[in-house]
């Protein structure tokens, strides 16, 4: 089974006690008023679709707690995970590989 | 509701219906954690799954902010924290009702939580408790001792996690 370490719990634990919670790092708009429909359209629906490293939102059941990931999305492989609010780390060349 | 007790015939695991607790919700952030627990008269512990007990209450760490807290029917909990409330800002909420808990024992029953549970539950260490999920039903596990668990279920949970246990039961008294 797929393990994701959480770093609430500091725990490494199985996928099921996780779920996926969409893309990271994307800011809601500061003046929602001044947003023109594109903007709004970006912010709501268009997102990376990355085919490699990808940065996403996962949520634990155990701590209730949303935390950030940098997932593989070909191999699956989770690089690294980090708390929310937490600047979105560099990929390094160890991790990548 | 009634404290039933279900003795299956050579069944390796013994599960008991628990007497109705106090039940309360804490969440509370972490600057005014010890003043809080000054006024419980608990030190809420911070890492995530660890308990502390005092008297017949007990606070069980479930995240960076948030705690479960059991004690005994009748017990007053809300005044003491109310009196806090303007230095500790906090949510406290009565949800004794919302969960039913079993208490499970026997020689198997790692064997059978592990059935139903993702999770390394023999992995849990004695006298700390987890919240994970049994067989997509969220639960909370208390591990009392090496082969003693408490489980609280969501109470609109529990005929399913019922029926799991007794078909899992079933299985070990046929040798599966």
């Amino acid at each position: 089974m797929l393990l994701i370490h959480c770093p609430y719990c500091e725990d490494t634990l199985p996928e099921l006690e996780f779920t996926y919670a969409g893309e990271a790092h994307i800011a809601r708009p500061a003046d929602p008023s001044a947003f023109s429909d594109e903007e709004w359209r970006d912010f709501l629906f268009i997102r990376t679709n990355a085919r490699g490293p990808h940065y996403e939102r996962w949520r634990h059941i155990g701590c209730g707690r949303f935390f950030n990931a940098l997932r593989d999305t070909v191999s699956d492989r989770f690089l690294m995970t980090y708390k929310a609010g937490e600047a979105r780390p560099t990929l390094t060349q160890e991790a990548a590989e | 509701m009634t404290n039933q007790k279900h003795q299956f015939d050579a069944s390796p695991v013994l599960v008991e219906d628990m007497a109705p607790v106090l039940r309360l919700s804490l969440r509370v952030k972490p600057a005014h954690r010890a003043s809080l627990g000054q006024a419980l008269g608990l030190d809420l512990p911070t890492r995530v799954g660890a308990r502390v007990a005092a008297g017949g209450t007990e606070a069980l760490c479930l995240g960076p902010d948030e705690w479960l807290i059991t004690a005994p029917e009748g017990t007053d909990l809300t005044t003491p924290a109310r009196a806090v409330y303007a230095d500790a800002p906090h949510s406290l909420v009565d949800i004794s009702d919302r969960e039913v808990t079993l208490r499970l024992s026997g020689p198997s029953v790692l064997d059978l939580l592990a059935a139903c549970c993702p999770r390394d539950v023999a992995a849990i260490p004695v006298g700390s408790a987890a919240r994970t999920v049994f067989d997509s039903a969220t639960v909370v596990l208390w591990r009392d001792g090496p082969t003693d668990f408490r489980m609280d279920i969501w109470r609109s949970f529990a005929p399913h996690v019922r029926a799991l246990l007794a078909q899992v039961q079933e299985e070990f008294v046929a040798g599966l």
